[in-house]
């Protein structure tokens, strides 16, 4: 699945998108998190508190207990300072 | 980005534009109301950049989004409001880039028969666009180094604004 980064988020993990393959047992946007800051420094730095960042599936906002299976795009990112 | 229903009486008109190029507001209320004897009221909100965030002055905002989804949560946003209030048009338009104080970052246009429905339809829409619409600030500092550029930080505010409109 494709991942996609935004804002700060983006400039800590170092990359605007990406694909990944999450090992099984990967089953939430809140899995995927605590996998994804395991990946390495900036990964760890982006989500080193999961309760700021924000995510979304296939372009709708998800809670972290959003299952992720079926998504084809997943994107996390800060709240948002639009308007 | 560009999505237009058929006009006519009675029906609602719905543009949704996000764009790197400034906006004319006149422009935006005339081609809204254009060819329409139906419509009594319109309400227009014009988000501006400021010369100061946070009290210190500012240079320029920049403006990040994510393209697809921005486009897709304003126009969820607008279908809620049009099952909530008797709309007969809405605009919504989003700047993206560089953006110098005093231009406008953001525009809602609201029309209806009557004032209320307009003037409370561009109010809902400004208060979950501030909190749902995927786009991020970052402000440009005098003397601006690209280290010297800073993200805004969301504001707790803005989150109780959008919740007095309930369950969304």
């Amino acid at each position: 699945m494709k991942v996609r980064y935004f804002a700060w988020v983006r400039e800590r993990v170092g990359k605007t998108e990406e694909d990944i393959d999450p090992p099984a047992g990967v089953a939430t946007i809140g899995d995927l998190v605590s996998w994804l800051a395991r990946q390495g420094e900036g990964y760890a730095y982006a989500f080193e508190n999961p309760n700021v960042v924000r995510s979304a599936i296939d372009k709708r906002h998800v809670r972290p207990d959003a299952r992720i299976a079926g998504a084809s795009e997943i994107a996390f990112f800060p709240p948002m300072t639009g308007g | 980005m560009y999505v237009q229903a058929a006009s006519g009486i009675g029906k609602m008109t719905t543009t949704i534009r996000l764009q790197r190029e400034p906006f004319d507001t006149a422009k935006e209320i005339a081609a809204l109301t254009r060819s329409r004897t139906d419509i009594g009221a319109v309400a227009t909100f014009t988000g501006i950049c400021r010369t100061d965030e946070n009290g210190e002055s500012i240079t320029a905002l920049n403006l990040e989004h994510y393209p697809d989804m921005a486009e897709a949560e304003i126009g969820r946003h607008i279908e809620a409001a049009r099952q909530r209030w008797p709309l007969l048009g809405v605009t919504v338009i989003h700047r993206y880039g560089r953006i110098a104080p005093g231009e406008g970052i953001v525009l809602v246009v609201t029309a209806s028969r009557h004032r209320e429905a307009a003037f409370a339809a561009a109010e809902f829409l400004m208060d979950y666009l501030k909190t749902r619409a995927p786009f991020w600030k970052q402000v440009e500092k005098p003397g601006g180094k690209t280290g010297d550029k800073i993200w805004v930080e969301a504001k707790a505010s803005d989150d109780t604004a959008a919740e007095r409109w309930g369950g969304r």
